[in-house]
């Protein structure tokens, strides 16, 4: 070959890595241009991290806890959550509801999306049909909530037309329900009910939400920054119609996925809070900033109700006390977890007179090593068997290994005659494995889905798609079905307590182990920064920086 | 030439779809769905959701139909992500860990070589004990312990440059200088050894009987010929720092692309994951096809007229 060929072919392989290289790359430098002048500006201003991007803004197809906080701040539906999750009235003025309260009529206040267009009525009767049509991740929650034939377009009886909601006119909705249900207004806080401008949405088309251009705002704050994998910019809505409460001015959020680089992001004053990984708990608990936080998931262990020792209640409950849960919280996690006796946690459940639900009911199968062995002989003796060998069905994570090990060397020392093995596989196969009912023991985990204690009660209903270990009783049955629809509320809380107790005291129907926590570092200066168990997990309308 | 590069050309593409096939089914065999919430999912919303993406057809109809959207350049939709197309993804992405790779690599490559042809030529000396012992910690301690140590002396410590994010140049400069240690170490052993085999070389001896000036002997002879096997193992380790390497990735909160194809794996994202390994695929084919094409340049005895020549 020529030698200009030579040069011709060495231009061609200059161009291909320059363009490479030019990619994406000027954007971010006008980015951080902008956060520099925030920072400069002594306005109030908030910089947190996060764990990953928002996978989509769209509020019908959002399905996940940073999505939802984004929805949450810069939208704004019937309802929001207040300090303690209960729902406050966010677009709503009037709500009253027909005698049997099966039909719900809101009035909506005047406000208006960042284009000028009011908020309408309609608005909610679109996103609302749209999460029907679409089969949208969170669907689920419509039959939750009681809305009429949401269970029958979702199992595709019915078409999404037929969904129980109207728009009487422009600033009043109707929404009709199969049957009273006491949660109904709580879980219009949660952002699958939030509204969209169907306008705004055709237009858009399949561009819709993809970036921070192709959507609206009507809540405390618009996102006016948002580059993919990187972070997100918002800033103060002056249209919101509660705009004089909320002090912020923006928020920096930064994806940050290495805990490590957290800390040292939080050290640099980059960022105002962070969650610590269990590594760096020791190293930071005596930083005055540091706290622990409970949060809402549960981790816990089915048994297969099948088997033919598992299946003995002397032996479940002697398998609950011989697990000691204290040390496996604090000595082997370390990472703001706490020891769980029961299957609603601690801190975000109170009654109708404001007492937490752990302490009402409180633990559940705790005693000691002995008590444990009695129980063992007692349940062997019934069952006929001498020793026990089973396996533990596990997700090959880091913190459930530690777990099903921990758990492992106190059932073989404590309880005489039994052999756990460990059987650890991708999450995703620990969840086929447990739903096909082909494991002994199972490390399972639940996150609640709305702010009540039935979305842990009600899992456990026979041939519901979260038993997963074939466990049934009539009696718990009756009362989630009673629970249901019971709208006096102290009546309907006892039903609550008492399902707990058949679960537990009746049944030992599993072994609660702990409720995740986190340990957090977060600058003093902030206040009222809210976080919430479901749905969105931060709220920062109320947010204010004190230097 | 032009029949060599057609023919290399069929074979790359051929490589391409073998590579794409055996991706597709064997991610097939991976247990579990890839939509979100799996936990919370009914069967009958499972069986919805598959109607609705195809999932439920036999692989060999999915498959059939992946390849027909393929070769029109759609590589479809994230799942994770609703309604980002992969390409977009891509395009997004590997920009930062490209920029990141490069700059790594042209660090490395320097350092590298000047580091192993001092040594080469002052053999045995206290600077070649020194620069080997250099290359041999540069290649055994792993890029992301020098990351977290240039993150906390550099960054925290010193505060001369970011901590993490991206944002703007600086950003850039602690993640390359971390990726660029083991390209350093890399180049630097290779050169001198290789350095070392050709001074003893006949043709070297020749160089120098007829007089050219050692500068010249080592510039024209040496290091031209030293640098062959280097170039054959530059290509590989250029795609492979370029398309991004998780760790540095999640360590300096780079969006890179590395680290979305690790997370596309564990949450079974199918159109994605086939997405970037076609394109990592394609790129490694397409470099080593380069890197063929340099040898001609470097060393006169490799041409490619094929038979005829």
């Amino acid at each position: 070959m020529g030698r200009k060929r030579k040069t011709q072919i060495f231009m061609i392989m200059i161009a291909f890595v320059l363009f490479l290289s030019g990619c994406n790359f000027n954007s971010s430098e006008s980015s951080s241009e902008e956060n520099a002048a925030a920072e400069g500006e002594a306005g109030q201003v908030l910089n947190i991290s996060t764990t990953a991007d928002i996978p989509t803004l769209d509020s019908t197809k959002a399905h996940d806890g940073i999505a939802f906080t984004v929805l949450n701040n810069v939208n704004e539906g019937l309802y929001r959550q207040d300090e303690n999750h209960e729902p406050i009235e966010a677009l709503v003025t009037e709500h009253t509801e027909n005698e049997d309260q099966t039909v719900h009529t809101f009035t909506l206040r005047d406000s208006n999306w960042s284009n000028g267009d009011p908020v309408t009525a309609q608005d909610f009767e679109y996103a609302w049909k749209r999460v029907m049509k679409d089969a949208s991740p969170y669907n689920f929650m419509f039959v939750t909530a009681g809305i009429k034939n949401a269970e029958a377009i979702m199992n595709e009886e019915m078409d999404a037309e037929e969904l129980g909601v109207k728009a009487i006119d422009e600033k009043t909705l109707e929404v009709t329900l199969e049957a009273a249900n006491p949660l109904f207004q709580s879980l219009m806080t949660f952002p699958t009910f939030l509204p969209q401008n169907q306008k705004f949405v055709e237009e858009q088309g399949d561009q819709y939400a993809l970036e921070a251009e192709n959507i609206l705002f009507n809540g405390p704050f618009t996102l006016t920054d948002w580059t993919h994998e990187q972070g997100w910019k918002y800033e103060k809505n002056e249209d919101y119609w509660d705009a004089e409460t909320v002090q912020l001015d923006a928020i920096n959020a930064y994806v940050v996925k290495d805990p490590a680089a957290g800390i040292n992001l939080y050290e640099t004053n980059k960022v105002d809070r962070i969650v610590l990984s269990s590594e760096a708990v020791d190293q930071n608990k005596d930083d005055a900033n540091f706290e622990t936080i409970l949060e809402p998931e549960i981790i816990f262990l089915r048994f297969n109700h099948n088997h033919p020792v598992l299946g003995n209640k002397n032996i479940r409950q002697a398998v609950n006390m011989a697990i000691d849960k204290e040390s496996l919280t604090d000595v082997i996690l370390k990472n703001g977890s706490t020891a769980l006796n029961g299957v609603v946690p601690k801190g975000f459940f109170k009654s109708p007179s404001g007492e937490d639900f752990r302490d009402l009911n409180g633990d559940f199968n705790t005693g000691t090593v002995e008590e444990a062995q009695a129980l063992w002989e007692k349940g062997l003796e019934e069952t006929g068997a001498t020793d026990v060998t089973v396996s533990i069905n596990i997700a090959d994570s880091e913190d459930h290994k530690k777990v099903a090990e921990y758990i492992q060397a106190q059932l073989e020392d404590n309880l005489p005659g039994f052999k756990l093995d460990i059987k650890a596989v991708p999450f995703a196969q620990r969840l086929e494995i447990e739903k096909a009912i082909e494991y002994d023991l199972s490390l399972s985990s639940w996150g609640p889905d709305y702010s009540d204690p039935m979305t842990y009660l009600d899992m456990w209903l026979e041939g519901g798609s979260a038993n997963r270990m074939d466990y049934t009783n009539a009696e718990l049955e009756e009362l989630v079905a009673a629970a249901r629809t019971e709208t006096d509320l102290e009546a309907r809380y006892q039903m609550l307590l008492d399902i707990e107790k058949i679960l537990l005291e009746e049944d030992a129907a599993i072994v609660p182990l702990y409720q995740e926590g986190a340990a957090v570092l977060k600058r003093s200066k902030i206040k009222n920064l809210l976080v919430h168990p479901t749905g969105a997990s931060f709220s920062y309308k109320w947010v204010t920086i004190e230097e | 030439m032009k029949r060599y590069l057609l023919q290399r050309i069929g074979f790359m593409l051929i490589t391409l779809f073998i590579i794409v096939t055996a991706t597709f089914f064997l991610m097939q065999l991976l247990p579990g769905t890839p939509f979100t919430n799996p936990e919370k999912l009914t069967d009958s919303q499972l069986a919805i959701l598959n109607a609705k993406y195809g999932l439920d057809q036999p692989v060999a109809i999915q498959y059939i139909q992946y390849i027909g959207n393929l070769v029109q350049g759609d590589l479809g939709y994230s799942f994770q992500h609703e309604g980002r197309t992969v390409t977009s993804m891509i395009s997004d992405r590997i920009g930062p860990s490209a920029f990141i790779g490069l700059q790594a690599l042209v660090i490395g490559a320097i350092i590298g070589l000047v580091l192993g042809i001092v040594s080469a030529l002052k053999h045995n000396s206290v600077l070649d004990y020194g620069s080997v012992t250099l290359a041999v910690l540069g290649m055994s301690i792993p890029s992301f312990v020098f990351a977290a140590l240039l993150q906390y002396y550099v960054g925290v410590k010193l505060e001369w440059l970011p901590v993490a994010l991206w944002e703007g140049y600086s950003s850039t400069l602690l993640p390359s200088i971390a990726l660029s240690v083991t390209v350093t170490a890399t180049v630097a052993r290779f050169i001198r050894s290789e350095m070392l085999e050709v001074i003893g070389q006949d043709y070297i001896i020749t160089a120098r009987a007829k007089g050219l000036k050692e500068n010249q002997v080592i510039v024209k002879h040496v290091i031209r010929n030293a640098l062959i096997p280097v170039v054959t193992m530059l290509g590989p380790l250029a795609v492979s720092i370029m398309t991004g390497t998780l760790v540095i990735e999640k360590i300096f909160a780079v969006p890179g692309l590395g680290e979305q194809f690790t997370l596309s794996i564990l949450v079974l994202d199918y159109s994605v994951i086939m997405g970037i390994t076609i394109f990592y695929s394609a790129l490694f084919i397409f470099v080593v096809f380069v890197v063929d094409i340099i040898y001609s340049f470097l060393d006169p005895r490799i041409n490619y007229k094929g038979e005829s020549a």
